[in-house]
């Protein structure tokens, strides 16, 4: 006898096996239709060759392998493709996937089998191939390509048939050992000879199928194929546990058998490859057992892949009413299905159909109280109680010591458990929460990487641009260093030299610094043309910030933004206008004129005209000035939005048209022939006035030309502050009064205070 | 009927925890047969009071948290509890030493922890030690075994049991009852030789009618733990609890027994065989180290456990001021018991060596 080793913890449920096992494998009439999922295996889904209005024959390929990891399925039955769409599968989450309907025609007419009477004639690469088109995948339960598992890289030293069935209920590898022995002994005869003929080949069987063992024996002898009986323990039939039963070794966590030398196949497997190999059928069909008190019949059958497991029900008397839950699979390790249109696929073992008797609804659970059972059922020598405390408190780096991914998911525990608590149930949401974290961890630590490349590079941006604005900085510097160098040499030069001279130099120096300051007339042009830009631009964003703030603005901050409007407004004016000035200065009789000498010229030019204009002319002249004035500021509050602007502009206008009516009254009173009198008198009163006008600017002029930069700001300085002192001094009085142009008062006064700094400041540039 | 929509398994054994505990208190008959053979009906009353006290209690907190009363009082926790408690009171107690040390027992050594499953400490052992702590006295009063009674008193009958212990009983006074009880206490085995000073054990074997009369080691006390022996090995046999925990206990005391064993001098601690056969040793090892919320984890973790229980043992009943130390040993290997279970984590298949509970991932 070999040695066997005994399986680590493990339970011994009642087997239940004994109903199945009456009648020989029966057949069922074929469906009304067939559901054949897609994918019914583990890795990609095959690649569809028909459509939907397609006519099928048996055995005819429906789609084929994408892939390494794939394998195709096949028609179970001739028939007509109904529909290729989504339908729910077997699976415990009830998902929908991909399905092709196949409505049986009744022929059952078949394609051709290409069939091989000696395998061995045939390399074990050509077999694989034959064995991939055929659709075959682990008819155990997980379904894994086979083709793809045979295709071993590592010596294989072991091969262990699996026929263990170790779970309750089902019987369907007992059923097949007993009625073809024959074609299981050839199925592993064909697995040895792709494997390379390894030195053990060893078919596990436990003790409780005593018929299907004596069914085996004749046909393994003369082979070297053991048939090893070991003590009936669930779930002793998981490949990690058959292994370790039969070689004594363990698989090493992450790896596969492979990895120590031994494959491990199902006995249903073997016998679809000897199907396949020998006859040429691909796997169109598997045997399935039905069981449980709520069908009449219990019975194994050799069902067509895609038959609806309602078709397999009514067949066998089933009785909805009876039935406490309807299981794929056996009761450890099945999962129950919510109605039964789903089909059955290729690894549909078992439908468990069991009334409140067999499977009674479970209590609730109790508090664990960590009597340590579940930890001796364990085949994989986890501790299940801790498991169990850390998934409740979802400590993951706790459930990942106690190595949470080792366990099966075979039920042993939550079958022992005192307090019937759901052990499974909580690993494996645990198991679902670490891998979708797992998941997200990989996703934010990309969304990291890319942050923080993305800071560095702004990091790098903006150092090279402190760089360049310090260059430029540097040399502005000493470019103003260089030009202010100049005049200071003149200057020292004066003291030695004579008074005339130092006159002479004076004014050179003046006028050096005018040309210096002057520039190029195009450069002229082109920064009061920048600077138009700039002030419209800067006018745009203080509107719009005026507008933003329209909904949710207190008082004074829109008074603000009325304000910085209004200096934008200025600014964009004062900016035009000296450009207006430039562009027009080329027609201008003198080039070299100062922009006093020119103020200075406009204003003798307006004091004459008005002096020479007669009264009558004047007033005229007056009255179509304030209709242009009213016109334009009709215009502004038409386009101005914000009330507290246009009361404003409203205001003015009303003053605008209160002098206007003034003017136009002073027309109709002043008669003609007065006109020469009170034109002499008031000419006289305006001519002296005029005149005097004249000799300040004449004055203030010669003072300017011969006043340094400094001084000239110095004096706009002082003038500055007497103009602000009187608006704040109206700004005051209007407070006191509570005048309603308060608010024009606040922003003429704050412009001259802003000016006002503005010129300080760059006294104080100047001063350095 | 619609089909119900479960997770696999489907199948499940007959046992529950209500059977785990009922099974526990079906081993502690015969320790309780002993004990009132011996010590009369004292340890009856006591467990009365215990088991009422404790289901009150239990009902009383599970409304409080707004729990289905019946389904918590089901699983017998709180009887077991109390029958453990009780079995370690000395009989002839007053009332309220049982009130008090099971209402500690239950409300807070259990309850307030979070209910059954969730204590860190062993609640009759908490309800023991604070009694203990407390009534020195009242709980260092054993009365003496029925042998050892003189000729013209008798073993209390049940009316003067319950006259003693609930003095609402008693037409006499209060003074007149504890007379009564002044009457039958003696020393115990182990506090005999602890205050033992001059005489041999031999010498004192002899002498002591306790020893002179017992076959083992101190009458009565030898035939209870042997009761309880059976009651233990009838669970172990039931697969209630494996034997790691308790053998390693009693194996541990033993060879501290052995080792410290001077050959019977006056200063000797006792021989393996009295530290084995008296106070609450056997009680302990079956009943009390076996209590599975409370003791570490895997059976190398128990290992470790019950070994530890058995020298903590040995030396506060040797060197420490109490007589008898299994409360206290136990109580502080609670403690000790999860930071065990991190480091005796058996070794997973497929793995080459356990792995700590306290491993973190890179």
């Amino acid at each position: 006898m070999r040695k066997v080793w005994d399986l680590i913890g493990g339970v011994h449920p009642p087997e239940n096996k004994h109903q199945s096992v009456q009648d020989s494998i029966g057949t069922l009439p074929l469906p009304q239709k067939l559901v054949i999922p897609l994918n019914q295996h583990i890795g990609a889904p095959p690649k569809l060759l028909v459509s939907t209005g397609d006519k099928v024959l048996k055995g005819q390929p429906l789609a084929e392998p994408k892939g390494m990891v794939s394998v195709g399925v096949h028609a179970p039955t001739s028939g007509l493709i109904s529909d290729i769409s989504d339908h729910p599968i077997p699976h415990p989450s009830g998902m929908a996937a991909r399905c092709i309907t196949l409505i049986p025609d009744g022929e059952d007419q078949g394609v051709e089998y290409q069939g091989t009477d000696n395998f061995r004639e045939k390399t074990p690469k050509e077999l694989l191939k034959i064995i991939r088109t055929s659709g075959i995948a682990g008819l155990g339960g997980a379904g894994f390509p086979t083709a793809v598992k045979l295709n071993a890289r590592q010596p294989i030293s072991t091969l262990i048939i699996n026929a263990t069935e170790c779970e309750p209920y089902i019987t369907a590898d007992d059923m097949l050992m007993r009625e073809r022995p024959e074609a299981v002994v050839e199925g592993i005869k064909i697995l040895s000879y792709i494997l390379g003929e390894p030195d053990e080949i060893l078919i596990g069987i436990e003790d409780n199928k005593s018929q299907a063992y004596d069914a085996l024996e004749p046909y393994l002898e003369d082979t070297n194929i053991e048939l090893v009986e070991f003590i009936t323990r669930y779930p002793s039939g998981g490949e990690k546990q058959l292994i370790q039963i039969l070689t004594g070794k363990e698989v090493p966590y992450g790896g596969l058998p492979a990895d120590i030398g031994i494959v491990c196949q199902n006995i249903g497997t073997t016998h679809a490859i000897q199907q396949a190999i020998v006859h040429g059928e691909p796997l169109i069909s598997r045997v399935t057992t039905v069981t449980g008190k709520a069908c009449t019949t219990n019975r194994n059958y050799q069902t067509l892949i895609g038959t609806p497991i309602s078709h397999l029900l009514e067949h066998n008397g089933f009785d909805q009413s009876h039935c406490s839950r309807l299981v794929m699979g056996g009761p450890m390790m099945g999962f129950s299905l919510e109605s039964s249109d789903i089909p059955v696929i290729k690894t549909t073992n078992c439908i468990l159909t069991p009334n409140q008797e067999e499977l009674p609804t479970p209590p609730p659970a109790q508090p664990c109280i960590r009597c340590g059972m579940c930890a001796e059922a364990c085949p994989a020598s986890l501790l299940p109680q801790q498991l169990f405390w850390y998934a409740q408190s979802q400590n993951y780096e706790r459930l990942d010591a106690h190595s949470l991914f080792d366990c099966i998911e075979c039920g042993a525990c939550s079958y022992v458990c005192p307090s019937n608590i759901p052990l499974v149930q909580y690993y494996r949401a645990s198991k679902g929460e670490i891998r979708k974290q797992a998941a997200e961890k990989v996703n934010s630590d990309r969304a990291r990487e890319r942050f923080e490349f993305q800071k560095s590079r702004k990091e790098k941006e903006a150092t090279a641009k402190a760089a360049k604005r310090e260059a430029r900085k540097k040399a502005a510097e000493q470019a103003r260093v260089k030009s202010a160098e100049n005049p200071a040499e003149n200057l020292t030069g004066n003291t030695t030299e004579t008074k005339a001279s130092a006159a002479d130099d004076i004014i050179k120096a003046a006028m050096a610094r005018a040309e210096a300051k002057k520039a190029s007339p195009e450069e002229q042009l082109a920064k009061l043309e920048r600077g138009v830009v700039r002030a419209g631009s800067h006018l745009e964003t203080v509107q719009k910030r005026l507008g933003d703030l329209e909904q949710e603005a207190t008082d004074k901050q829109r008074e603000q933004a009325l304000a910085a409007v209004e200096n934008a407004r200025v600014r964009l004016n004062d900016a035009q206008q000296k450009l207006s000035e430039v562009k027009v200065a080329p027609a201008d009789s003198d080039p070299t004129s100062t922009s006093t000498e020119k103020a200075l010229a406009s204003t003798e030019k307006t004091i004459v005209e008005k002096i020479q204009a007669s009264p009558s002319a004047a007033l005229e002249k007056k009255i179509s000035t304030l209709k242009e004035r009213i016109a334009v500021t009709e215009e502004k509050i038409a386009s101005a939005d914000d009330d507290a602007l246009k009361t404003a502009l409203q205001n003015g206008l009303e003053k605008q048209q209160t002098k206007l009516k003034d003017a136009e009254q002073q027309l109709t009173e002043t008669p003609p022939e007065t006109e020469g009198v009170t034109n002499t008198t008031s000419t006289t009163e305006t001519m002296d006035a005029a005149a005097s006008a004249i000799a300040r600017a004449q004055a203030k002029a010669a003072e300017q030309s011969s006043m340094s930069d400094e001084d000239k700001l110095k004096a706009s300085v002082e003038s500055l502050q007497k103009r602000l002192k009187k608006a704040q001094e109206k700004l005051t009085a209007a407070e006191a009064e509570g005048s309603e142009h308060i608010d024009a008062f606040r922003s003429g006064a704050e412009k001259l205070q802003a000016k006002l700094t503005a010129t300080e400041a760059e006294l104080a540039e100047k001063a350095q | 009927m619609a089909l119900l929509k479960l997770t696999s398994p489907h199948a499940h054994t007959a046992q529950s925890t209500a059977d785990v505990m009922k099974l526990v208190l079906l081993a502690t008959i015969p320790g309780l047969l002993a004990l009132t053979v011996f010590f009369g009906w004292g340890t009856l009353i006591n467990l009365t009071i215990t088991c009422l006290v404790a289901v009150a209690c239990e009902a009383g907190v599970m409304r409080l948290r707004k729990r289905p009363v019946m389904f918590y009082l089901k699983d017998y926790s709180a009887l077991v509890t109390a029958v453990l408690l009780g079995l370690a009171l000395p009989p002839l107690a007053p009332w309220w030493i049982a009130v008090v040390g099971t209402f500690f027992a239950i409300v807070i050594a259990k309850q307030l922890y979070g209910g059954l499953g969730y204590n860190p400490f062993n609640p009759a052992m908490i309800g023991y030690v604070v009694l203990l702590i407390s009534f020195p006295v009242q709980m260092t009063a054993w009365p003496a075994p029925a042998p050892l009674y003189p000729a013209d008193i008798d073993v209390p009958g049940l009316w003067q049991s319950l006259q003693i212990v609930l003095p609402i009983f008693s037409t006499e006074a209060a003074g007149a009852t504890s007379h009564a009880v002044d009457a039958f206490t003696a020393a115990t085995p182990l506090d005999t030789f602890k205050h033992n000073t001059g005489l041999l054990v031999d010498q004192l074997y002899k002498k002591d009618p306790l020893f002179s009369q017992a076959n083992w080691a101190g009458i009565g006390w030898e035939w209870v733990n042997f009761s309880f022996l059976a009651g233990g090995c009838f669970l172990l046999y039931r697969r209630v609890f494996t034997w790691h925990a308790p053998i390693a206990m009693l194996v541990s005391l033993t060879v501290c027994a052995i080792l410290f064993y001077d050959g019977g001098s006056s200063s000797s601690h006792g021989s393996p065989i009295l530290h084995l056969l008296s106070g609450g040793t056997m009680l302990g090892a079956f009943f009390i180290v076996t209590d599975p919320v409370t003791s570490a984890t895997s059976n190398r973790g128990k290992l470790i456990y019950g070994a530890l229980i058995g020298i903590l043992i040995f030396i506060i009943r040797s060197w420490g001021s109490y007589p008898d130390a299994v409360a206290f040993a136990v109580l502080l290997m609670n403690f000790a018991a999860p930071l065990i279970d991190n480091y005796t984590l058996p070794r997973t298949y497929g793995h080459k060596k356990s792995r700590k509970a306290t491993e973190k991932k890179d």
